[in-house]
């Protein structure tokens, strides 16, 4: 053991020392839970590791393995790629945190990124993005243009990142509408075309009128045009395919910026284990083109909403709010932290599905 | 709780969409199994059907063309495994895996393009007068042709396994190969002919996803239906009306599940989760306890010369 590591402090070294010599090609390594033709997470995430390419040309190599199931199959495709020579890696889904920490403690000279978790190494990172400040838009839009006050949402697993997005989404479609009501699936899966669209259906034929998802394939986006009359948006990536409707606007995740920066930080030997979570001021949340098929003051509410929360002006989490119990959550005015935020396990008062526990 | 905002009527309807795909692809691995053959290809062979159909589909105009066009890709791909198992002798679980990996990939490679295009409709029959009567109607007699032809398939491989000279060589075959082939039966033949039928039942079952399902295409889209159909095979026992009713409890509760959730019922959504699973095991497994079992040559390579 202290061989081995006083032989990788001395090839650091040596490696920091003379950077003229090191013409390795930085590699650089991608998980995907999905099909890079899934049409909505993995897509982005791959846009964004052919930005890097395109970036840095020759310098960098990059592979990725795509469809990793979450679990122990993830540890071991994360370890296979850190053994064939990854410099950096990202592990995109929310399942491979605690695969991506094991990983990382058996080589600690490869760095980890990982997406959407909240555990963090000496050479661990975790970045994801304030999709619930596109939720909070999509509320406001689905809230006005509902005509039969139920709106579905499609979730996938019950974690934080998931109940922020259907509380974000609820508290801005009740503040326009009293009367909405979100009827909410858990899919269990990110996924599972069939499954979701599947899901939307049963939805629809409830009596949901829009549909939000939080699963990753554009499934329910064709569920909701083959049952007509229905308004979705799209996840993670455009989905534009399906514009003007039933898609109407989007949440687009923009990783490109952010794998760009890191990858630039390896090669630099800068690279340290940060914490980033940017929303749409930063331009890692974007929103897609808001459709004709929203009424003009509509979207022109929904845009400045957009301009006030990337401007810093407005929270989505502004108080009051109460918990679903009914209990205090933030006084009038008050803005959440990223610490409640981050683990939030808990749905907002009105919301009437429940929690998987 | 309110169970009012589920429309029986509706679910039912949808129960019969969510069940066809599996119920395709298990009947024709069914067929295969009782011919001796393991093929696991059944998830590639889906995929393939799925993006065959789909693009032919899109390009004719013509989902029946599509459908045609799914059993075909969905053949040739079992061909393939026909090939390396029945000729090259090849493993068959091994050979199985390799064509389920071929088939997500090639089915990835054939969408590139086809990516958020919506395929022409399968219209429903609505069978005149009977599609009109309530409640039943619209369970029963306002579906796609492919739902009837799934229906009319288990019927027909039911009554081939069990009242034909044909079905009786098949089973023959797949009981014992050795003694089929002491019969003169051309057991290579035989098996070619069932890795065929069951390639073509998945590539019908996958172009269902692509075409009435879903309907879109997406890599990947099969997400493991395949895998169901194969288990369903297992735990019917072999045995056609099994693999429907197998089928029929998997889609139906599978959609109940969603159905119920947003209605509040007090029970835990992990629950209702696995309920799909669970109950469709259960169910099949207690009716497996007469002295149903395996074909006896299922998974065995066979040689002329041994």
């Amino acid at each position: 053991m202290t061989l081995t590591r006083i032989l990788s402090a001395a090839a650091l070294t040596l490696g920091l020392a003379l950077p003229a010599l090191a013409q390795d090609k930085t590699k650089v390594g991608f998980i995907y839970v999905g099909p890079i033709g899934d049409g909505g997470w993995t897509y982005e995430h791959d846009q964004g590791r052919l930005a890097v390419e395109e970036h840095f040309g020759d310098q960098v190599e990059t592979v990725f393995q795509e469809s990793v199931p979450e679990g122990n199959d993830a540890e071991r495709a994360i370890m296979q790629m850190a053994r064939r020579g990854a410099d950096l890696i990202f592990t995109t889904s929310f399942g491979y945190m605690d695969s991506t920490i094991n990983v990382a403690r058996e080589f600690p000279d490869v760095k980890f990124e990982h997406a959407t978790g909240y555990k963090t190494a000496d050479n661990v990172s975790v970045y994801s993005a304030r999709f619930y400040e596109g939720r909070a838009i999509q509320g406001h839009i689905a809230g006005k243009m509902t005509e039969s006050n139920i709106i579905g949402y499609i979730a996938s697993y019950p974690i934080p990142e998931v109940i922020r997005g259907i509380n974000a989404a609820y508290i801005h479609a009740k503040k326009v509408n009293p009367d909405v009501e979100f009827k909410v699936i858990w899919a269990y899966t990110w996924f599972d075309p069939p499954k979701e669209a599947d899901a939307a259906t049963a939805l629809i034929d409830q009596g949901a009128d829009v549909i939000l998802q939080h699963t990753d394939s554009t499934a329910p986006q064709a569920a909701a045009e083959k049952a007509g009359g229905v308004i979705t948006f799209g996840q993670a990536s455009d989905m534009a395919e399906y514009k003007p409707t039933p898609r109407v606007s989007s949440i687009i995740d923009n990783w490109a910026p952010y794998y760009i920066a890191r990858t630039q930080a390896v090669i630099d030997g800068t690279w340290e284990s940060t914490e980033t979570w940017d929303g749409i001021a930063p331009g890692m949340v974007e929103i897609g083109e808001i459709t004709d098929a929203v009424p003009a003051d509509v979207k022109e509410e929904a845009l400045a909403m957009k301009e006030a929360i990337a401007s810093g002006d407005y929270h989505p989490f502004t108080g009051p709010l109460n918990r679903q119990d009914g209990s205090a959550w933030l006084a009038e005015g008050e803005v959440a932290d990223d610490g409640t935020l981050l683990g939030m396990d808990f749905f907002v008062e009105g919301l009437t599905a429940e929690i998987p526990q | 709780m309110d169970l009012s905002a589920i429309d029986p009527t509706l679910l039912l309807a949808s129960l019969i969409v969510a069940s066809t795909p599996i119920l395709l692809a298990a009947l024709g691995e069914l067929v295969v199994e009782r011919a001796g053959v393991l093929n696991l290809g059944v998830e590639g062979m889906m995929i393939t059907g799925a993006i065959c159909g789909f693009a032919i589909a899109v390009n004719t105009g013509s989902p029946v063309i599509g459908f045609v066009a799914a059993a075909f890709g969905g053949a040739i791909l079992s061909l393939l495994f026909a090939l390396l198992t029945q000729f090259a002798l090849a493993n068959q679980v091994a050979s199985g895996l390799a064509l389920t990996l071929f088939g997500l990939g090639l089915s990835a490679l054939l969408g590139q393009g086809y990516q958020g295009i919506k395929p022409p409709p399968t219209r429903s029959l609505d069978i005149p007068v009977l599609s009109d009567i309530p409640v039943l109607g619209p369970i029963l007699f306002s579906h796609d042709l492919m739902v009837y032809l799934a229906l009319a398939l288990v019927a027909a491989v039911w009554a081939m396994l069990k009242y034909t000279r044909a079905g009786l060589i098949l089973r023959a075959v797949g009981e014992n190969h050795d003694a089929a082939h002491a019969l003169g039966y051309k057991v290579v033949r035989v098996r070619l002919l069932a890795i065929l039928f069951g390639g073509a039942c998945a590539g019908l079952g996958g172009a269902y996803l692509s075409l009435v399902r879903v309907p879109q295409w997406t890599e990947g889209m099969t997400a493991g239906s395949g895998w169901i159909a194969l288990a369903l095979v297992v735990f019917a026992s072999w045995k056609a009306g099994r693999v429907l009713l197998g089928a029929w409890l998997f889609g139906g509760i599978s959609v109940l599940q969603l159905n119920l959730q947003p209605t509040g019922i007090p029970i835990p959504v992990e629950y209702l989760s696995m309920s799909p699973y669970l109950i469709t095991i259960l169910v099949l497994v207690i009716m497996s306890g007469d002295k149903s079992r395996a074909p006896g040559s299922l998974g065995r390579t066979f040689h002329a010369s041994q």
